[in-house]
């Protein structure tokens, strides 16, 4: 992995820059000792690390405008930063940038139940944004696995999926307004309480662009009324074929559940050997969830049970009760553990057409085989968003590097079926060389272009998503060999 | 009129235009700038659907009509219910796939499955300088650099002309039912939109509108779905909103049509004169911003989010609503007002001089829609 040599002027500037930072944050927001600042080397892609110069933790816009004002006139990089999360080292620093930190901003600002919104500082854990509606019967709907942990400003940073946005769309579907800051330190406000903008959808564009065209501070986010129940139904089968055009005539029928999730023999494998839920051995399970009162969930699972008969299922367990669905879901959610426990992995988010399943996952499994690592699939079925799993171990010298190949093969395999590099887990370092791939130069400098707009000096975050030659020249920073 | 029938046409037109254009997909949304015509219309067909995936792509100037015809044959349907202005606007030809992205253009369903904008996947589209860019793809969870398919949705062609769109569809129901609540005042009748869609029953549309079936205000709640779910969430809505003390029924289905459609095209307002607004608010912010407005008429769509206002020809009805968080978007006006008033309410500072900066990335000679939106009427008014 390549990263931008740091820039040894910016570096001689360090204890100047410091010392202006602890002028406006309290003295423990400023993290500068060198032991200290290994905390932020990485993110959830352990794989990559480099301590910052220094991290910041301010606690309100104002500190976060005084910051960037300051690495703005001391021309110093800026990598935001919400819990560390990101799996495509989103939050990965350059030794000369400045990691800023929004966890001390994790205050419920507003919550109104009439017109269904709630407002958020960013450093709030995505999981606590529906904690904090939920007692009056409302949730808050995109769900990443690791919504416990990962903050709202990663979340608006990357467009966060999860399992249910088949039925409620990501992060940009229920984004309504962002309070952010520029690398000037200027305060912009776009949108509100109020749906849809009124002149350019700048607010699409700012959800899903890796914390690089401003900071976002506050979030004003779409709530939803819980449905009254909701149950899933699990399916084996002895074909991958097979349960793709299983999930395909489910969907052609009308039924649209709130999640169907896939995962393939390797996956099963390891997840049995680790949290023992009951799964059938075979090619290919399905969980699909329905949602609705009791009524309509009977009458949904018939429909998608009947369906599933059409396709000779090995197994088909419809739960009937809290502690059966609780079963289902479990391998399911112990999947990345259970692969985790066998190995070190590296989880990838390719998207697809649905149609393309069965030769992808056949040209994995060949893959797989050619490599000489094990792999195993999970998947959001439903809209085609991959998570191959690739086994590899970190300890053995030329693993990582045979295991990125492989993930880069398996991406660009992605495109070739009409799909893309990453479904929900963004571009980050871990894709950017590949950008290429997806997309042609004008494509790419259509996308530069907004950066320039609104970070000219490309201070925030320069080093993701554009492969690094290809923003070389907007980059002040010179590239080094490695 | 320039009427290219290739993409590479349209770059060569936009390339070597000298004057400002004026793009045009079925023409449906009147003339809303100067210059020579672009018409985008022979960029036409469907270039793939795939139902299982939920999936189409077609080429923009595709007839809506002719997309909705391939998706109904496969039980499925553009779940933002894009309205049609024809009526409401006194144009005629039909409207494009293309201008519907375009302008964003989202009906009452906008309350709960989200707007055009929401279902856009992939774009291939030129920009002001000629060249074509594609962003996004077409499948439904794509993260793969910047969103410029969210920034194409609703920019009026004035980044970019877009020439091909990729869409997420979805199935459509069974069945749909309209509870209706008589009586209810504007102010009563947004707390019971707020009750119901703050309710598990799923309702995709709410709409409140004052004396369009008899003297008495009508609020308007839809469900759609499974024929026995349908029923039931009626029933359970009834329930919830009982406390209102008002005279409830379910609609016959043909007016339930008749009136959803009507909330669509805004068709209580096209034989009437005056312009048109449309106001995006917070939905109890409605009733205030309504009795501010006093046009001549009003009705309210997206459970109070979405006021639609008929005025006095002229009349610069942002002035009489002063400062509050949304919107207001002149649809209806003469020229001449429209360029008074300009389409657009104007933006704070920061959000303006960010969008004149992309506007000068995307179309630096000002050749797309010049005028439209953004800075040149901001500039004007200050």
């Amino acid at each position: 992995m390549e990263m931008p040599t740091p820039d040894a002027a910016i570096l001689a500037r360090k204890s100047r820059v410091v010392e202006r930072l602890q002028a406006v944050l309290p003295a423990d927001a400023v993290i500068h000792d060198d032991r200290e600042t290994r905390a932020y080397e990485c993110d959830a892609l352990t794989a990559y690390k480099c301590p910052p110069m220094a991290a910041v933790l301010p606690a309100s816009t104002q500190e976060v405008s005084d910051v960037l004002r300051i690495c703005h006139e001391e021309g110093v990089p800026v990598v935001p930063r919400g819990s560390g999360t990101s799996l495509a080292g989103g939050a990965l620093p350059t030794a000369d940038s400045i990691i800023l930190g929004v966890a001390r901003m994790n205050d419920v600002l507003e919550t109104n139940y009439d017109d269904r919104f709630i407002r958020v500082q960013t450093g709030r854990t995505n999981l606590s944004v529906t904690g904090a509606v939920e007692e009056n019967g409302f949730f808050y709907a995109p769900d990443p696995s690791s919504q416990l942990a990962c903050a709202i400003a990663g979340n608006i940073a990357m467009n966060s999926g999860g399992a249910h946005c088949l039925k409620y769309g990501v992060t940009t579907n229920n984004l309504m307004g962002v309070k952010m800051v520029m690398m000037d330190g200027e305060v912009v406000d776009i949108g509100g309480a109020h749906m849809d903008a009124g002149g350019l959808d700048l607010l699409g564009l700012i959800c899903g662009s890796e914390g690089q065209l401003a900071v976002v501070t506050e979030a004003t986010l779409r709530i939803l009324p819980k449905p009254e129940g909701a149950r899933p139904v699990l399916m084996g089968f002895d074909d991958n074929e097979v349960a793709g055009a299983c999930v395909s005539d489910i969907i052609k029928a009308g039924v649209l559940p709130v999640a169907i999730e896939f995962m393939d023999r390797p996956c099963i494998e390891a997840t049995e050997a680790f949290a023992k839920a009951g799964y059938p051995m075979c090619e290919a399970l399905l969980i699909v969830e329905v949602e609705g009162s009791e009524d309509e969930i009977n009458h949904q699972l018939s429909l998608i049970m009947e369906i599933a008969r059409r396709h000779n299922p090995v197994e088909l367990r419809e739960s009937t009760s809290a502690e059966e669905s609780a079963a289902i879901w479990l391998g399911r959610k112990s999947a990345f553990g259970a692969m985790g426990q066998i190995n070190d992995y590296m989880c990838l988010d390719g998207t697809i057409p649905v149609s393309s399943l069965p030769f992808v996952l056949r040209r994995i499994g060949e893959m797989s085989e050619q490599f000489g690592l094990k792999v195993g699939n999970v998947f959001h079925a439903g809209d085609g968003n991959m998570h191959p799993l690739i086994l590899f171990d970190a300890n053995k010298p030329g693993d990582l590097e045979l295991c990125e190949e492989f993930g880069a093969e398996i991406l660009k395999l992605c495109v070739e079926a009409g799909g893309c590099l990453t479904g929900e887990h963004g571009v980050g370092v871990e894709k950017r060389d590949l950008m290429e791939y997806q997309y042609a130069p004008a494509d790419l400098e259509a996308q530069m272009a907004v950066k320039d707009v609104f970070d000219p000096n490309w201070l925030l975050n320069p080093a993701k998503v554009f492969p690094l030659s290809v923003s070389e020249n907007r980059r002040a920073l010179p590239v080094a060999a490695e | 009129m320039l009427k290219p029938d290739t993409e590479e046409a349209l770059a060569d037109a936009i390339q070597s235009a000298q004057s400002p254009l004026r793009v045009l997909g079925g023409g449906t949304c009147g003339a809303l700038s100067d210059g020579e015509g672009l018409d985008v219309s022979a960029l036409s067909g469907i270039s793939l659907y795939e139902p299982g995936a939920l999936t189409l792509v077609a080429k923009a100037g595709t007839p809506v009509s002719e997309i909705s015809a391939a998706l109904a044959a496969e039980g499925q349907r553009l779940a933002f219910e894009p309205p049609d202005f024809r009526t409401l606007l006194n144009t005629s030809g039909a409207p494009t796939i293309g201008g519907v992205f375009a302008t964003n253009a989202s009906g009452p369903r906008r309350i709960q499955g989200g707007a055009a904008r929401d279902f856009a996947l992939g774009v291939r589209f030129v920009d002001g300088a000629g060249n074509i860019i594609k962003n996004g793809g077409r499948v439904m969870k794509n993260v793969t650099g910047y969103d410029l398919v969210k920034l194409m949705c609703g920019a009026y062609g004035t980044l970019g002309v877009m020439t091909e769109v990729s869409l997420k569809v979805l199935p459509s129901p069974e069945t749909s039912g309209t509870l209706l609540v008589r009586g209810l005042s504007e102010e009563a009748g947004v707390r019971a939109m707020s009750k119901a869609l703050g309710s598990p029953f799923e309702v995709s549309g709410a709409a409140h509108c004052a004396k369009i079936l008899d003297d008495r205000p009508i609020t308007a709640l839809r469900v759609e779905g499974f024929e026995k779910s349908v029923a039931y969430r009626m029933e359970r809505l009834k329930d919830l909103l009982t406390p209102f003390g008002a005279e409830m029924e379910i609609a016959p289905k043909e007016m339930s049509d008749w009136l959803w459609e009507g909330v669509r095209d805004a068709g209580k307002f096209s034989d009437m004169e005056g312009d048109v607004w449309r106001v995006s608010c917070k939905p109890s912010d409605a009733p205030r911003l309504a009795e501010l407005a006093s046009g001549i008429a009003c009705f309210l769509d997206w459970g109070g989010g979405l006021i639609w206002i008929l005025t006095t020809p002229g009349v610069d009805l942002r002035q009489r609503l002063g400062q509050f968080g949304g919107h207001a978007m002149l649809v209806r006006a003469s020229r001449d007002t429209r360029r008074a008033l300009g389409t657009f309410q104007p933006e704070a500072p920061g959000v303006a001089r960010l969008t004149e900066g992309l506007r000068q990335r995307f179309d630096p000679r000002g050749m797309l829609n010049a005028g439209l939106m953004g800075p040149a009427l901001v500039r004007e008014e200050t």
